[in-house]
C-alpha cells in the first residue's frame, strides 16, 4: 500500500486498478451510475462546472469558452465565445428576486485579463447597458465585459446581500450589478509595510488573492498567500458617498500558502490559483459556532471563529509527522508536498471532509478530530470531493430519519488518476484491525497496518468510521477537475481529456424514457389500456 | 464450457481462411440418385431445367417494317443467358400478339393523319414447347419515316416458370409500364424535335417553290401556265399540305401530356414538362403553337434541306434504332430500369414471394425494424414512408414520386383508375354481364344455359386445343372492360378478389397443352378509361371531335389492320393448323363469327361499348390478321373468366392440382391488394434511382452471404461464441483485437448481423481502428476491430482497453481468447448453435433475422406494455413495478438469466427510437452493467 510513497514518481495515470488498497472489482452492486454521455464541447481542459438551476450547468476551461448544457438530455444548449484566453473563475450572479426576469447572470475571469459576464439562456433577455458593451453575434446573447484589471482575476465572489460582486486578483475590486466599479483597493502589495515582509517571499505571485469568501458584519475573507486578509465592505450612507473596502485584520496562522478557503452557505466561493489557493469555507449552521475554515498547502486545516477571528481548532497533523516517525520520513513528506496538501474540502453539519493528497480524511467538528480516513483514495491527488446531499432532507416528511440514515453518507471523490471514485462514510460495528486515523497513523516504512493499532486504542470513547468504495466511475482518460452533482440528473464530470461525462442512473433514466414513451403513445392518440 | 477436444477439430489456424466445411462423403447405399439436371446446375425445384436458357432475361422486339418481327436486344445482354433460346422465333411470337390497334392515319372525317397515342397492352404468352413464357409489353413509338409513323416494339420478360409470370404480372406491369413510359417519353420529345425540322425543311422547300413559281411566273406573262408551272404548283400545294399535316402533327404530340400524362412516368425531366405545359395551356388555350414552338425552338439551329417532291420509297432506307428514337438519356435510363427489372425479379418464384411478403411485413413493423435489418433496407424503406404519406389522400392512384410534383388536379382525376382495384371491380360487374352473354352464346351454340356446363364446353374445347398440336390460345383477358368513366371513383373500392387469382386459374387450364403458345392473359388496363379506348380506336385524339360512324370507322379500320400482312404469313407459315382450326378451337369465334353482330349491340351497355362495338367489322373480315381475333377473344374470354368468379376454384377446374395453392394464393393476394397501394409505393421508391442504387442491390446480398458463412464459421471455431454475441446483443461494445486486419475484419463483418442498430442509419460498427480508444468510442460502436500493434501506440491501445474493460468485450484472435461477462441464457444458442445443420451462410443469414426477429417481437411487447411500466396505483413503490417487469420477462417471455438483459437492452433502443423527434440526431447513452468479466479459452 506504500508502494507509491516509498518507490518515489507518481504513479501513471489510469492505473486505479493498479492501486493496491482501495480497489473495487467490477461488481458494484451499489454504485447506481450505469449509464453515461459523453459530452464533447471543449478543446481544452475543462476546469469548471457550476450549476445554474435544476437542470443546466456550465463548464468553462482553458479553451476559454463557457457551454452551457441540459443535465437532463446532455444537450448543449448554448455556447459562450469571448475569453481569448483560459478562464480562471466562473460564477453565477443570482438574479435579484424583486427582478421578475429569472436571467441569470455567469461571471466569468480569464487570463485575458477581463472579465465577462453573460446572459444566461432564460428566453426572455434584459439588455445591459454599460461601458464597451460587447455583442456576442454567435449566441445572440448581450456579453457584457470589462477589462480593466490590471492582473488576471483570480477569484469572484459575489455578495448578495449587498448586491455586489467581487473579483480578486492583484486587488480587490468591487462592482454592482451594472459593472460600474464600486471600490477599489490599492494594489496589495502596497498594503501596509508589513507586506513588505511578505512580498520578499519567494513567489511574487502571492500578492494575489487566492480565495475569497464572505463573512458576516458586510466582511470579506481574502486569502493572500500564508495570509488572511479581512477586509470590510463600506456601504455608501449619508456621510461617504461611496464605498470603501477597509482592511480590517491579517491573521498570519497558517505556515504555508493557503489553498482552501470554503464558505458553507451553500455555495462554493471557488477558484482560483493552481498552485496556492483554494479554498476558505465559512461554516455557518445552527449547531455550531461561527466559524470559517481554512486549509493550506501543507495539510494544515483551521477552523476559524467568524466573529472575532481566532483559531477554533487546528488540524494540522494529517501529514504530521508522529513522534513515532523519524525525521527522515518527514524529509520524504516535505519532498512530496502535493502529497499533504489540501485540495479540497466540504462539510456538512458533523463534518468537514478534506481531500488531503492522495487521501480522503473526515475531521469531526464536534470531537476535533479526524474520525476516518482513506489515505489512498486515489492514485494520485485527490481534486475535488463532495458530499452527496443525504437521501432524507429536511423539510421532507421523512426527516426524523435523517438521523437514522446519517449513515448513509455518501462522498464522491475525483481525482488526478482520472478516476471519479464514491465512498460511504459507514459506523465500524467494532474495532477492528482497520486503520483508525488521527494522522499519526502514517506512512512508515512499517508497512503492516497493526502498526498503528495502539494508537487507535486511545480512542476508547470515540465512535468509529470508516470511508467504504462503493464504486468508481472509470471515462475519462486524463485527470478529473471537477464534478457536480444532481439530485435529479446524476453526476457531472470534467476532465483535462476536454470531455464531460454526464452519470446517470440507468434504472430511473429507463423508468423516464418509458414514461415517455407512453406519453408520446398518448400524444399520437396510440395508447389503448385494456380493459 | 465447451470441452476442448470438441474444439480441436476448428481450431485449426487456416481452415478459418477455407470455404465451408466439407462433408465426407455419403456411403454409396445411402446416395440419393442425383437431380438428371444436376449437371445443368439446377435445383430440382427449378422449372428452368427444360427451358432452352438458363435464366430469366428481358427481351426487346421490334416489329420491323423491313423485316418484321426481330430481336434487338436482350437484358442481361450475355448469350449465356438465353443460350439456344430462338429469339428469333419468339420475337416472332411475341409479335403477334400485338393487340394494340396502333394506328395512324387519315381517320374518317378528318383531312389529316391522326396520332393515336396508343396505351401499351400487356400480355402473358406461353409457349411450352420452348419451355418459355413471357409477360410480354407492347409499346408504339413514333417514327416519322416509319409507315404510318409508328414504329411497334415489345419488352418481353421471358421465364421458364410459368407461375412467377402470373403471380408476379401486376409487379412486371407496374415495372414495365415505367420502362414503356420512358422511352414513350423520349420517343415523343424526339418524334416532336423530328416534326419541326420536317416543317422547317418543308417551310424551305415551300420558299424555294414559291420562288421558282415566282420566277417562272415571269419567265413566261402569256397568262397561260405551262405544265412545269403546273408541276410546280402541284407541288407546292403538297407541300403546303404537308406543312399543316405535319403541324398538326406536332400539336398533336405536343398536346399529348396535358390529356394523357398520368404522372406515371419516371421521367423526371417530364415531370418538369408536363409542370410546365399546364400554366402554358391554361393561358394560352388554342394557340399554344406560339408557346410551344419557343419551348421546343431553343435548341441549335438547324439547316433546312429541300425536300424532294417524291419521297423514297421506305425499303432501301435504313430505320432508326431504338436509341434514335428515343432520347440518349432516356433510351440510357430505360435499360437502367429494365435491368433493374430483371434483378428484382431474378430467382425463384417463392423467393420472390417470400422476400415481397417479407418487404410488406417489414414495412408493417416501423417501430422495431430498425434494429436488425439492413441499412439499405432500411433506407428504401424511410423513401417508402416519406412518399406513402402524400399518397394516402386518394389512395386509388398510382404511386408515383412525380405525383407529388405534379400540380394539376385533372391529371390526378385521370390516374384516379388505378389498374388492380379497377380491374377487380371490373370483375365484379363482368360477373353479372358474362353470365348474360353465356347464356346468349350458349343459346345459340348449345343450348344449353347453365353456365356450369359451358365451363365442360370450354374445358372440352380446350383439350380439343391439344390434339390440334399448335395453336395459339387466348385464355384469359381483363381488356373487356372500359367501364370507368373518368368521374368514376370505383377504382377506390377495396378488392374483394384479385385478378391475379383469375389469370392463375386460367393458366392452370393450360397446363396440360403442349406445343403451343398460348396467350394466357392480356391485361391492357388502359382500356379501362374511355378515353385511351377512344385513342385506341382508330379515331382523332381530340376528344371533342365527333365520332365517325361505323362504317366510316369499318373501312379505314381495313385500311389499318390489312398492312401487316406479312407478320401474318409469318405467323401462318409456323403454324401447321389451318387458320380455321384455330379459330375453331378459340371460344370466342362462336360470339366472334355470326353472332357478333347481333350479341354485341344485346350487350351494349355503355361501358362495353368499346370493346363489343368493333367485333362487328371485324367479324366481316376475320381474316384479316390475327389480333383482331385475338382481341374479340380476349373480349369474349375475359368474360368467361369473370363469370366464373362466382364458383369456388375446384368447380371451375376440377383438372387442376393446384387448389390449395391457389388458396394460399389468394390470401397472399389479398394481403397484397390490401396492401396494394404501399407495396407499389416500395416498387416505385425502390426504383427512384435505378442507376445509382441498384448496383447495391446484389453486392449486399453477397455480403449478407459472406456475413452468415464467416459467422458460421466463427460459431463452430469458438466454443466461446455464445456469450460474444450476448455481449454485442446485450449493447456491451466487443472489440475484436487482431495483428491481421483482413481476419479482423472479416470477422467484424461476420459479427456485425448480431448487432441491434440505433436508428436507420449504419450500424455502429467500426471494422478497424488502430488508434488508442476513448470512452466516446464506446458510446458511438458497439462492435470495433482494433488493431494489436507492438508499436508504443500500440500498448496505448491495449492499455486503454485494459482501463475500460467494464464497458468491453475483448475477443482476441492471435490468442483466441475472450473477455467478457458470463452468459447462461437459451436465446443465443438458438441462435448460433454450434452443431447447426446450416450450410450455407444465406440460409444461416436468414435463421439469424428469424431469431432475431423473434426477439424483437418480445422487446416490443416488453417496451409497449402499459402495466409493466407505468403505475397501476396512484403511487405504488418503484419496485412493485421491478418486480412486475421481472415476472413478465421471465413468465410471459420465457427469458432466463442474461437474456433479460438482451431484451432490456432492446427495448431501451425502442424507447429512444420510438421517442426521438429526429432520428439519429442524439445517440443514445452507454449502458453498462457492473458484472464481473471472465476469460475463455479455446
Amino acid at each position: 500500500m506504500l508502494r507509491w510513497l516509498i518507490g518515489g514518481g507518481r504513479e501513471p495515470q489510469g492505473l486505479a486498478e493498479k492501486s493496491p488498497l482501495q480497489t473495487i472489482g467490477e461488481e458494484q452492486t451499489q454504485n447506481p451510475y450505469t449509464e453515461l454521455l459523453v459530452l464533447k464541447a471543449h478543446h481544452d481542459i475543462v476546469r469548471f462546472l457550476v450549476q445554474l438551476d435544476d437542470y443546466r450547468f456550465a463548464s468553462a476551461g482553458d479553451d476559454g469558452i463557457v457551454v452551457v448544457w441540459n443535465a437532463q438530455t446532455g444537450e448543449k444548449l448554448l455556447e459562450l465565445n469571448g475569453h481569448t484566453q483560459k478562464i480562471t473563475a466562473i460564477i453565477t450572479l443570482p438574479s435579484l428576486e424583486a427582478c421578475e426576469e429569472k436571467n441569470q447572470l455567469i461571471l466569468t475571469a480569464s487570463a485575458d485579463r477581463t472579465v465577462i459576464i453573460s446572459l444566461n439562456p432564460e428566453p426572455s433577455e434584459i439588455a445591459m447597458v454599460t461601458k464597451g458593451p460587447v455583442w456576442d453575434c454567435d449566441t445572440g446573447r448581450q456579453v457584457q465585459k470589462v477589462s480593466c484589471f490590471q492582473s488576471t482575476v483570480k477569484c469572484l465572489a459575489v455578495l448578495r446581500r449587498l448586491d455586489v460582486w467581487l473579483s480578486g486578483g492583484n486587488d480587490l475590486c468591487m462592482w454592482n450589478r451594472k459593472l460600474d466599479l464600486l471600490c477599489k483597493t490599492s494594489h496589495l502589495s502596497d498594503t501596509g509595510k508589513k507586506s513588505s515582509l511578505w512580498l520578499s517571499v519567494r513567489f511574487y505571485s502571492m500578492n494575489w488573492i487566492s480565495a475569497l469568501i464572505e463573512i458576516p458584519k458586510n466582511c470579506v475573507v481574502a486569502a493572500v498567500g500564508k495570509e488572511l486578509i479581512i477586509f470590510r465592505l463600506v456601504a455608501p450612507t449619508e456621510g461617504s458617498l461611496g464605498w470603501d473596502i477597509l482592511e480590517v485584520k491579517r491573521l498570519l496562522d497558517h505556515q504555508d500558502n493557503i489553498l482552501s478557503l470554503v464558505n458553507v452557505n451553500g455555495k462554493l466561493i471557488v477558484y482560483l490559483f493552481i498552485y496556492y489557493v483554494k479554498f476558505c469555507t465559512y461554516i455557518h449552521d445552527l449547531c455550531l459556532d461561527l466559524s470559517f475554515v481554512t486549509g493550506s498547502h501543507v495539510g494544515e486545516l483551521i477552523i476559524w471563529d467568524i466573529l472575532d477571528w481566532t483559531v477554533q481548532a487546528c488540524e494540522h497533523n494529517f501529514w504530521d509527522p508522529s513522534p513515532q516517525l523519524d525525521t527522515q520520513q518527514e524529509i520524504k513528506l516535505c519532498q512530496k508536498p502535493n502529497d499533504v496538501s489540501i485540495h479540497h474540502f466540504t462539510w456538512d453539519e458533523e463534518n468537514i471532509f478534506v481531500a488531503v493528497g492522495r487521501g480522503l480524511y473526515v475531521y469531526n467538528l464536534q470531537m476535533k478530530r479526524v474520525i476516518a480516513c482513506q489515505k489512498t483514495a486515489h492514485d494520485s491527488s485527490v481534486l475535488h470531493v463532495a458530499k452527496l446531499p443525504n437521501r432524507y432532507d429536511i423539510g421532507s416528511p421523512w426527516c426524523f430519519l435523517s438521523l437514522i440514515c446519517s449513515s448513509d453518507r455518501q462522498l464522491i471523490s475525483c481525482s488526478e488518476d482520472g478516476s471519479v471514485r464514491i465512498w460511504e462514510l459507514r459506523e465500524k460495528q467494532q474495532l477492528a484491525a482497520e486503520p483508525v486515523p488521527t494522522g499519526v497513523y502514517l506512512c512508515s516504512e512499517r508497512v503492516n497496518k497493526q502498526a498503528s493499532h495502539p494508537v487507535k486504542k486511545q480512542q476508547e470513547n470515540a465512535i468509529l468510521f470508516s470511508l467504504e468504495l462503493i464504486g468508481d466511475l472509470i471515462g475519462h482518460s486524463s485527470s478529473v477537475e471537477m464534478f457536480l452533482y444532481f439530485e435529479d440528473h446524476g453526476l457531472v464530470t470534467c476532465s483535462a481529456d476536454h470531455l464531460i461525462i454526464l452519470w446517470k442512473n440507468g434504472e430511473r433514466e429507463s423508468g423516464l424514457r418509458s414514461l415517455k414513451l407512453f406519453q408520446k403513445l398518448e400524444e399520437n392518440g396510440d395508447l389503448y389500456l385494456a380493459v | 464450457m465447451i470441452s476442448a477436444p470438441d474444439v480441436v477439430a476448428f481450431t485449426k489456424e487456416d481452415e478459418y481462411e477455407e470455404e465451408p466445411y466439407n462433408e465426407p462423403a455419403l456411403p454409396e447405399e445411402y446416395s440419393v440418385p442425383l437431380f438428371p439436371f444436376a449437371s445443368q446446375g439446377a435445383n430440382p425445384w427449378s422449372k428452368l431445367s427444360g427451358a432452352k436458357f438458363s435464366r430469366d432475361f428481358i427481351l426487346i422486339s421490334e416489329f420491323s417494317e423491313q423485316v418484321g418481327p426481330q430481336p434487338l436486344l436482350t437484358i442481361p445482354n450475355d448469350t449465356k443467358v438465353f443460350g439456344t433460346f430462338d429469339l428469333n422465333y419468339f420475337s416472332l411470337r411475341i409479335m403477334s400478339v400485338d393487340y394494340q390497334a396502333s394506328f395512324v392515319g387519315h381517320p374518317p372525317g378528318s383531312a389529316y393523319p391522326k396520332l393515336n397515342f396508343v396505351e401499351d397492352s400487356k400480355v402473358v404468352l406461353g409457349d411450352s414447347k420452348e419451355g418459355a413464357f413471357a409477360y410480354v409489353h407492347h409499346l408504339t413509338l413514333y417514327d416519322l419515316e416509319a409507315r404510318g409513323f409508328v414504329r411497334p416494339f415489345c419488352m418481353a420478360y421471358i421465364s421458364a416458370d410459368q407461375h412467377k409470370i402470373m403471380q408476379q404480372f401486376q409487379e412486371l406491369s407496374a415495372e414495365f409500364s415505367k420502362a414503356s413510359e420512358c422511352l414513350k417519353t423520349g420517343n415523343r420529345k424526339a418524334f416532336a424535335g423530328e416534326l419541326e425540322k420536317k416543317l422547317k425543311d418543308l417551310d424551305y422547300t415551300r420558299t424555294v417553290l414559291h420562288m421558282e413559281t415566282e420566277i417562272q411566273k415571269k419567265a413566261n406573262d402569256k397568262g397561260f401556265y405551262s405544265s412545269q408551272a403546273i408541276e410546280k404548283a402541284n407541288e407546292l400545294a403538297s407541300v403546303e399540305k404537308s406543312i399543316i399535316e405535319h403541324q398538326d402533327l406536332l400539336k398533336q404530340i405536343r398536346s399529348y401530356p396535358r390529356r394523357k400524362s398520368k404522372g406515371s412516368d419516371l421521367c423526371s425531366r417530364e415531370t418538369e414538362y408536363t409542370q410546365d405545359r399546364p400554366s402554358q395551356a391554361a393561358t394560352t388555350s388554342d394557340p399554344e403553337e406560339s408557346a410551344d414552338t419557343d419551348r421546343y425552338t431553343c435548341r441549335p439551329a438547324y439547316t433546312p434541306k429541300l425536300i424532294k417532291a417524291k419521297s423514297t420509297k421506305c425499303f432501301d432506307k435504313k430505320l432508326k434504332t431504338l436509341e434514335e428514337l428515343c432520347d440518349t438519356d432516356y433510351f440510357t435510363q430505360t435499360l437502367a430500369q429494365l435491368s433493374h427489372i430483371e434483378r428484382m425479379f431474378r430467382g425463384d418464384l417463392c423467393y420472390l414471394l417470400t422476400s415481397q411478403i417479407d418487404r410488406a411485413l417489414l414495412k408493417q413493423q416501423h417501430v422495431t425494424n430498425f434494429l436488425f435489418e439492413d441499412f439499405a433496407e432500411a433506407d428504401d424503406r424511410a423513401v417508402v414512408r416519406q412518399e406513402s404519406a402524400p399518397a394516402e389522400p386518394s389512395q386509388d392512384r398510382p404511386p408515383s414520386r412525380s405525383l407529388e410534383k405534379c400540380p394539376i388536379p385533372q391529371v390526378l382525376i385521370s390516374m384516379g383508375s388505378y389498374r388492380s382495384s379497377v380491374e377487380s371491380v371490373l370483375i365484379k360487374m363482368e360477373q353479372e354481364l358474362g353470365d348474360e352473354e353465356y347464356k346468349e352464346v350458349e343459346g345459340t351454340e348449345s343450348g344449353s344455359f347453365d353456365p356450369q356446363d359451358n365451363l365442360d364446353c370450354l374445358d372440352m374445347d380446350m383439350k380439343g386445343s391439344i390434339s390440334s398440336g399448335e395453336s395459339i390460345e387466348v385464355l384469359g383477358t381483363e381488356k373487356a372492360t372500359s367501364v370507368l368513366s373518368k368521374s368514376d371513383s370505383l377504382g377506390s373500392l377495396t378488392v374483394p378478389l384479385s385478378p391475379q387469382v383469375v389469370r392463375s386459374k386460367a393458366v392452370s387450364h393450360r397446363t396440360i397443352s403442349e406445343d403451343s403458345i398460348e396467350v394466357l392473359s392480356t391485361c391492357p388496363s388502359e382500356a379501362l378509361i374511355p378515353d385511351d379506348f377512344k385513342a385506341s380506336y382508330p379515331s382523332a385524339i381530340n376528344e371533342e371531335e365527333s365520332y365517325a360512324d361505323d362504317g366510316k370507322g369499318a373501312i379505314h379500320f381495313q385500311v389499318g389492320t390489312s398492312p401487316p400482312e406479312p407478320g401474318e404469313a409469318e405467323e401462318g407459315s409456323v403454324e401447321n393448323t389451318p387458320l380455321q382450326t384455330d379459330a375453331s378451337c378459340c371460344i370466342g369465334k362462336e360470339t366472334g363469327g355470326p353472332q357478333g353482330p347481333l350479341s354485341s349491340p344485346a350487350l351494349t351497355l355503355s361501358d362495353e361499348e368499346g370493346v363489343v362495338s368493333t367485333p362487328p367489322q371485324r367479324s366481316r373480315q376475320k381474316d384479316q390478321g390475327f389480333h383482331v381475333d385475338f382481341a374479340m377473344e380476349n373480349s369474349n374470354l375475359s368474360s368467361r373468366d369473370h363469370s366464373s368468379e362466382g364458383f369456388p376454384a375446384y368447380e371451375l377446374d376440377p383438372s387442376h392440382l393446384l387448389a390449395s395453392q391457389d388458396d394460399s394464393k389468394t390470401s397472399l393476394d389479398d394481403y397484397s391488394d390490401s396492401t396494394s397501394c404501399v407495396s407499389s409505393v416500395a416498387s416505385t421508391s425502390s426504383d427512384r434511382m435505378p442507376s445509382s442504387a441498384h448496383p447495391t442491390g446484389p453486392s449486399s446480398e453477397r455480403h449478407k452471404k459472406r456475413a452468415g458463412q464467416n459467422a458460421l464459421k466463427f460459431i463452430r471455431q469458438y466454443p466461446f461464441a455464445h456469450p460474444a454475441i450476448y455481449s454485442l446483443l446485450s449493447g456491451r461494445t466487443l472489440v475484436v483485437l487482431g495483428e491481421e486486419e483482413a481476419m479482423v475484419r472479416k470477422l467484424v463483418t461476420a459479427l456485425s448481423i448480431f448487432v441491434p442498430n440505433y436508428g436507420c442509419c449504419a450500424k455502429p460498427v467500426k471494422h478497424w481502428v488502430s488508434s488508442p480508444l476513448h470512452i466516446s468510442d464506446f458510446q458511438k460502436w458497439k462492435l470495433i476491430g482494433l488493431q494489436r500493434a507492438v508499436s508504443p501506440a500500440g500498448t496505448g491501445a491495449l492499455h486503454a482497453l485494459s482501463r475500460y474493460s467494464r464497458y468491453t468485450s475483448v475477443l482476441d484472435l492471435d490468442r483466441k481468447t475472450l473477455r467478457c461477462p458470463l452468459y447462461r441464457g437459451t436465446l443465443v444458442p438458438r441462435l448460433a448453435d454450434r452443431r447447426t445443420h446450416i450450410r450455407r451462410g444465406s440460409t444461416y443469414y436468414m435463421h439469424v433475422q428469424s431469431v432475431l426477429a423473434q426477439l424483437c417481437a418480445k422487446a416490443f411487447l416488453y417496451t409497449f406494455c402499459h402495466h409493466l411500466h407505468l403505475p397501476t396505483r396512484g403511487r405504488e413503490a418503484e419496485a412493485a413495478a421491478a418486480s412486475r417487469q421481472a415476472s413478465f420477462l421471465q413468465l410471459s417471455l420465457g427469458l432466463v438469466n442474461e437474456d433479460v438483459k438482451v431484451v432490456q437492452y432492446l427495448a431501451e433502443l425502442l424507447r429512444l427510437h420510438y421517442t426521438q423527434e429526429h432520428p439519429g440526431a442524439i445517440q443514445p447513452t452507454l449502458r453498462f452493467d457492473y458484472v464481473p468479466s471472465f476469460l475463455y479459452k479455446i
